[in-house]
């Protein structure tokens, strides 16, 4: 098992937003959590992520406890994150954002151009975009910016906090035929969505999410099929 | 097109150049760094030269004791200030304090308790602001924004008040006596002479410019870069943001405690009224007038800040007057600063959905 969240807790001063979560993430899998707005999806990768303290519970990764760990210590473990509402650095090249990604891992030349070639085969549009600034890319490029950046990194496991938002819908296709082509490039990916069809067809697992709770989980045909979860999430 | 983005235009190409200076072969480049050097070191008898004496000349003050006692501080303080602001943008309206520190620190030493010789109480005096920096970014760094400037603004207010109600520090009197630095051959360091100041003081700044040149260009800038631009994204990139914003703090807080020292052993006397917030609130004017986070702003926008109101001191307490028209000027034609940081304009990401 690559990641094991157990019985998570969080509170946003009296509040309690995350009222004991669990869930695990395999080795090799994409596992998605869908809900409606505030259910706790970001509030969940924030934690796994580490930018969001926890109160109570654990988060093991790798069998290692991370639960208190600074989230750029995760980083070095291989979690890393694409933050929602596309987290770039707006005045810093296209180049330059990519090349962040690499901050942990330092050194070899060779290497970052190798990443850095991989990144613009799955988005040759950044390509295009290199010498630009961040702040000056569009919604769907800064997205892709943000993906790319954190493959950057080499990550084990990839925490993607909706990816489509914002995208038009053929741009949202694309997205998601990446999402499935980096995991088959074998890194394990964590996926928040609230576009569930699409987020339930690309992985393999998902847990449903509902003001704190988890309701439901089961493969992604199961609660594509599910009556409930087509009626509350799915259009019907 | 409007008025306003002509007259951009025209300054971008002046300050952005058309690519010329990036063209010219090294050597070329070299040579003309090199004699903007020395036509920087002949700055005392600027106000000799035809034209550019009338345009540079102070009336009613020595020009010289402007450079070294203004616009030597100013240039000082806006390159250290620009490291806190500028690279790692963390707001610190209590800039002054260490300033107030490495110039209370050489008094101190060379004065009122010791008898040290400056060259000794210089790098103790910067230790103490680097320090002092610590001191003060450790528990306050966790803060942001807003509440990190409070904070800050607070600091700069305590370590004078402090002064002003210490003995020990000399108590609102201050310090006086402070040891000038040694002579170096032809250089004799007096009152009477402020030009070994400004050679000393602009050696300096080409030192601190030299090494805060290197480490923008470091990992370390990298990463300060990073935590201003989106300081989750830069954990999330694996970013020490805490270390990286408490290094930014030492070494802003190392570079105010050699201006504090330099103008100490300058001026030497020394009292709290020398500490004020205003002088934190005029670095950071000086930091955004010339571009934050570009070096070479902050040194005009140091010099502009330091000079003008000596330029204009014939109108009286009019000339806070000009000062603010034209600090006013300045950010509604050039919003990014007089030589903006590259990248500074492409703004935050736009919040709309993607128009494809």
């Amino acid at each position: 098992m690559l990641l094991e969240v157990n019985d998570l807790h969080v509170f946003y001063g009296r509040i309690e937003a995350l009222k004991g979560i669990s869930f695990t993430v395999n080795q090799g899998e994409i596992v998605t959590l869908i809900g409606a707005n505030g259910a706790g999806k970001t509030t969940t990768m924030r934690t796994v992520s580490g930018v969001r303290p926890v109160t109570q519970g654990s988060i093991i990764f790798e069998g290692q406890d991370i639960t208190k760990m600074p989230p750029h210590e995760r980083v070095k473990l291989g979690i890393c994150q694409a933050p929602e509402g596309r987290g770039i650095f707006p005045g810093m090249t296209v180049r330059e954002n990519l090349e962040m990604g690499t901050y942990v891992r330092g050194g070899n030349a060779a290497e970052k151009a190798s990443d850095l070639e991989h990144v613009f085969t799955l988005f040759p549009r950044l390509r295009e975009r290199i010498t630009q600034f961040g702040g000056t890319l569009s919604g769907g490029e800064q997205q892709m910016l943000a993906i790319g950046r954190a493959l950057m990194s080499r990550p084990r496991l990839l925490l993607l906090d909706e990816p489509s938002m914002g995208l038009a819908p053929m741009l949202i296709a694309q997205i998601f035929q990446i999402i499935k082509q980096i995991n088959s490039e074998g890194i394990s990916v964590l996926l928040v969505e609230q576009n569930a069809t699409q987020a339930l067809r690309t992985a393999q697992r998902g847990y449903v999410l509902e003001t704190g709770h988890v309701v439901k989980e089961g493969s992604g045909q199961l609660l594509l099929d599910d009556p409930a979860v087509r009626a509350a999430y799915l259009g019907g | 097109m409007n008025l306003t983005q002509q007259f951009r235009d025209i300054t971008r190409s002046v300050t952005h150049g058309p690519g010329v200076f990036s063209k010219l072969p090294k050597s070329a480049r070299w040579s003309l760094v090199g004699m903007l050097i020395i036509a920087f070191y002949f700055m005392p008898y600027w106000p000799n030269v035809p034209v550019l004496g009338w345009i540079v000349n102070t009336p009613g003050t020595s020009f010289e004791n402007v450079l070294t006692d203004q616009i030597m501080v100013f240039v000082l303080m806006a390159l250290g200030l620009n490291v806190v602001v500028g690279f790692a943008g963390l707001l610190d309206l209590g800039y002054v304090g260490f300033y107030a520190v490495g110039a209370y620190t050489t008094a101190i030493l060379t004065s009122q308790h010791a008898s040290w010789p400056w060259l000794a109480a210089l790098p103790v005096s910067v230790l103490a602001a680097m320090a002092a920096g610590v001191i003060l970014g450790t528990p306050t760094l966790r803060l942001r924004g807003d509440y990190l400037a409070i904070v800050t603004l607070g600091f700069g207010e305590i370590i004078r008040i402090t002064a002003n109600n210490t003995n020990w520090l000399g108590g609102p009197r201050g310090i006086n006596n402070i040891k000038h630095p040694p002579n170096i051959g032809p250089l004799k360091f007096t009152v009477l002479d402020a030009k070994p100041y400004w050679y000393l003081g602009f050696t300096i700044i080409l030192l601190v410019l030299f090494v805060l040149h290197r480490l923008e260009h470091s990992r370390v800038g990298r990463a300060w870069s990073a935590v201003r631009e989106d300081e989750d994204a830069a954990e999330l990139m694996g970013v020490d943001t805490f270390k990286f914003k408490l290094w930014a703090f030492a070494i802003g807080a190392a570079v105010g405690g050699l201006a504090g020292s330099l103008y100490a052993t300058k001026v030497a006397f020394i009292n709290p009224d020398g500490f004020l917030l205003q002088l934190s609130i005029l670095f950071l004017a000086a930091v955004v007038l010339g571009g934050t986070g570009n070096m070479y702003g902050a040194i005009v926008g140091g010099f502009l800040v330091a000079w003008v109101p000596e330029r204009f001191r014939n109108f009286d307490t009019r000339r806070y007057f000009v000062f603010g028209c034209i600090l006013v000027l300045v950010m509604v034609f050039r919003p990014q600063g007089i030589i903006p940081r590259r990248g500074s304009a492409a703004g935050p990401a736009p919040v709309e959905g993607d128009a494809q």
